[in-house]
C-alpha cells in the first residue's frame, strides 16, 4: 500500500507542477507593461515584410489569436489549458509558415533530450562512483586533490565552461567543427558518427559542471557514513573492502543523490538551453532561441510549454525509479 | 557570531570576494566616463597603462565596463538573495511550525518552483519587453525560483525543531511563540541562512548572466553577462580579441568560485561548532 500511496502523490504533484507552470506561462504576457500583440507587430515589420492596412489586420487577428487574447480572461485561460491538454496543437509556425509547431518541436525534442539524458547519465554516475572512491579513501592525496578540483569546477555555470570549450577546442585548437553540420541519414554509420563528432563539446560543458557537483556531494556523504558503527562491524566481521564500499556505503549514500538529481533536473536543463544556443545545437534550446529573434511566438509557446512538461515528467521518471533504490518504500 | 576556528576555504574566497567588492562597489565611482558609452577611446587596443584590459571593438575601455557590469551584477544577487533569503525563511517557518493547510500550500508551491525551470519563463519575459527587461523586473523573477530552497530547508529544521528539548523548556516557562522564534530558533537557523544567501548570490547572478549571454537580459544595462554577448556578438572570438571576451569570463570564474569557498566555508564552520567535524 505504501508504494501505491508513493506513485499516487507522486502523480498527483506532476499534475500540479505542469498546471502551475503552465498557468505562470499564461499570465506573463497578460502582465507585461507593453501589449504582446502590436510589439510582435512592431517586430515582424521592422524585420523588412511589407505589409498594407489589410494585411496588418489580419496579422493582428492571428497574433491575437495565438496570444489567445479572445474574450474574457476566463474563456482565454480556459481556451489556453484546452489547447495544451486536449488539443496538443500549438498552431503553424509564424517564421516558417505553414509548418506546424508540433512538428518543428517533434524534430527538436529528440535532440534536447539526447544530449541531457547521455551528459547527465554520465556526469551522474562517474562523478558519483569517484566521489565514493574519494570518500571512502579520504587519506588518500588524490581524494584531496580530486577535491579541490571539483571545488573550482562546479561553480561555473555551463555556459562559460561552453565558451571555454569553445575558446580551446574550436579557435585556438581547431579539432572540433566551427558549426553544427551533419552528413548522412540516420541509420548509416556517417550519421552516427558525425552525431557525435558535433555533440562532444556541448556534452563536455554539461558534464564538467555536473561532474563536480556530485564528486563534492557523494564524498562528503560517503566519508561520513564510513564512520558510521555499521562499517566499523562490517570491517570487523572481515567483509572486503569492495564489498564494504558498494553493499555498506554506497547502498546509504545512493539514496540522497537520487532525490538531488529529481531537484537538480530544471536547473540541468536551464543551462543546456544555453548551452544549445553557443553551440548552435539544433534542440528545444536553439529553436527556442530562434523564436524569439525571429518573433514566432506560437513557436515559442509551444517550445517553453514542452519545456515545462520534459523537466516535470524528467523529474517524475527519477521520483518513480527511487523505490529501486531504496527498499523501504517497495517492501511495506 | 564567535569564529574561534578560520577556514582556509572561507578565507581564501572572502579575499577574492573583497577584490570584487572593491572592483563593483567602489571603483565606479571614480571612472572618467560613462563605461558603457560607444566611441570614447581607438577600438580594439591591446591593454596598457592607460588602458588596464585593452578596449572593445566599440572603443568603450573593458576595465571600466569590467567595472560597471560588476557593480549591476552584484546588485542583482544581493537583492534576490536577500528577498529570496527573506521570504523562503519565513515562509519555511510558518509551514513548518503552522503544519496543516498553509504546510500543504507552501510546500507544494514550493516544490512546483523547484521543478519549474526558470530560464524558459524568463526568455518568454524577455522577448515581449524586447530587451528592455530591466533588472528589477528580472530580480523579481528571480525572487520567484528562488525562495523554495530556503523554505525547504527552513521548514524541515522548524519540524525537528519543535520536538527539541530546549523548545520546550522555553514553551513551559512561559515563553510565547513569538519569544521561541526570536530568542532560541533564529540563532540556530542564522549560520544555515547566512550559507544560502551566500549561494543564492551566485545562482542569481548565474542566471540573470545566463540570461544576458544570448542577449536576452536588458541590453541598456551592462552586467557581467551582457558584456560577454556584446563580445560575441562583434566577433571576439573570430577576432581573436581575448582581453574583451576574457575579461568578463574571468570575472565571473572568479567571483562565482570565491562564493562556493564562502558558502562552503561557512557551512563546515558551523558543523564544526555543533561538533559534527567537517561537513
Amino acid at each position: 500500500m505504501q508504494f501505491a500511496k508513493f506513485v499516487v502523490t507522486r502523480l498527483i504533484a506532476y499534475v500540479l507542477v505542469i498546471w502551475i507552470g503552465i498557468t505562470v506561462v499564461f499570465f506573463v504576457p497578460r502582465f507585461m507593461p507593453s501589449d504582446p500583440v502590436e510589439s510582435m507587430l512592431g517586430r515582424i515589420m521592422t524585420r523588412g515584410a511589407y505589409m498594407d492596412a489589410e494585411q496588418v489586420e489580419a496579422m493582428r487577428a492571428t497574433l491575437t489569436q495565438a496570444f489567445g487574447l479572445e474574450g474574457t480572461l476566463a474563456d482565454q485561460y480556459f481556451g489556453f489549458l484546452h489547447r495544451i491538454f486536449v488539443t496538443r496543437e500549438f498552431g503553424p509556425s509564424l517564421s516558417l509558415f505553414p509548418t506546424p509547431v508540433n512538428e518543428l518541436i517533434g524534430r527538436a525534442l529528440p535532440w534536447t533530450l539526447g544530449l541531457l539524458l547521455s551528459s547527465t547519465i554520465i556526469a551522474w554516475i562517474v562523478g558519483n562512483a569517484i566521489g565514493l572512491l574519494a570518500g571512502y579513501k579520504s587519506r588518500w592525496v588524490s581524494s584531496r586533490a580530486l577535491e579541490i578540483i571539483a571545488i573550482f569546477v562546479y561553480p561555473i555555470p555551463y555556459y562559460i565552461t561552453a565558451l571555454i570549450l569553445i575558446i580551446l577546442f574550436i579557435h585556438l585548437n581547431p579539432i572540433f567543427p566551427l558549426f553544427f553540420s551533419i552528413r548522412g541519414d540516420p541509420p548509416s554509420l556517417e550519421f552516427i558518427s558525425s552525431v557525435i563528432y558535433n555533440s562532444v563539446l556541448p556534452a563536455a560543458s554539461i558534464v564538467i559542471v555536473g561532474f563536480g557537483w556530485w564528486v563534492l556531494s557523494m564524498k562528503a556523504l560517503s566519508s561520513s557514513i564510513s564512520e558510521e558503527d555499521f562499517v566499523y562491524f562490517a570491517k570487523l566481521k572481515g567483509a572486503g573492502e569492495g564489498r564494504i564500499m558498494t553493499a555498506y556505503v554506497l547502498r546509504n549514500a545512493i539514496l540522497p543523490q537520487v532525490t538531488v538529481l529529481a531537484l537538480q533536473i530544471g536547473v540541468i536543463f536551464n543551462g543546456a538551453l544555453i548551452t544549445e544556443i553557443l553551440f548552435g545545437y539544433p534542440g528545444l534550446g536553439t529553436m527556442t532561441y530562434n523564436a524569439v529573434l525571429q518573433a514566432d511566438y506560437n513557436l515559442l509557446m509551444g517550445t517553453i510549454t514542452i519545456s515545462i512538461i520534459a523537466v516535470a515528467t524528467s523529474t517524475l521518471v527519477i521520483d518513480l525509479l527511487y523505490p529501486f533504490f531504496d527498499p523501504r518504500i517497495r517492501q511495506r | 557570531m564567535m569564529m574561534r576556528r578560520t577556514s582556509p576555504r572561507l578565507t581564501v574566497g572572502l579575499i577574492i570576494l573583497a577584490a570584487f567588492i572593491i572592483l563593483g562597489g567602489v571603483l565606479p565611482f571614480f571612472s572618467p566616463e560613462d563605461p558603457r558609452s560607444w566611441i570614447k577611446h581607438p577600438r580594439n587596443l591591446p591593454p596598457s597603462a592607460e588602458h588596464l584590459l585593452g578596449t572593445t571593438n566599440l572603443g568603450q575601455d573593458t576595465f571600466w565596463l569590467l567595472s560597471y557590469a560588476t557593480q549591476n551584477s552584484l546588485f542583482i544577487g544581493l537583492i534576490v538573495a536577500f528577498f529570496a533569503t527573506l521570504i523562503g525563511v519565513f515562509a519555511g517557518l510558518a509551514s513548518g511550525f503552522l503544519g496543516g493547510v498553509p504546510d500543504r500550500v507552501i510546500t507544494l508551491l514550493a516544490d512546483v518552483f523547484i521543478v519549474v525551470p526558470s530560464l524558459p519563463i524568463l526568455i518568454l519575459m524577455s522577448s515581449l519587453l524586447q530587451g528592455r527587461a530591466s533588472l528589477l523586473l528580472i530580480s523579481i523573477i528571480l525572487i520567484l525560483f528562488n525562495w523554495p530552497w530556503p523554505a525547504r530547508q527552513m521548514r524541515s529544521i522548524a519540524l525537528s525543531m519543535r520536538e527539541r528539548q530546549f523548545v520546550n523548556t522555553a514553551r513551559f516557562s512561559g515563553s510565547s511563540t513569538l519569544q521561541i522564534l526570536a530568542e532560541e530558533i533564529v540563532p540556530h537557523i542564522f549560520s544555515w541562512s547566512m550559507a544560502n544567501f551566500v549561494n543564492t548570490v551566485l545562482v542569481a547572478i548565474a542566471t540573470e548572466s545566463g540570461l544576458a549571454v544570448i542577449g536576452l537580459s536588458s541590453l541598456e544595462e551592462a552586467t557581467l553577462g551582457t558584456t560577454i554577448y556584446w563580445a560575441l556578438q562583434h566577433q571576439a572570438l573570430l577576432g581573436r580579441r581575448w582581453w574583451w571576451i576574457g575579461s568578463p569570463v574571468v570575472a565571473i570564474i572568479l567571483l562565482f568560485i570565491a562564493l562556493f569557498l564562502i558558502s562552503t566555508g561557512i557551512s563546515s564552520l558551523s558543523a564544526e561548532r555543533r561538533g559534527h567535524g567537517d561537513a
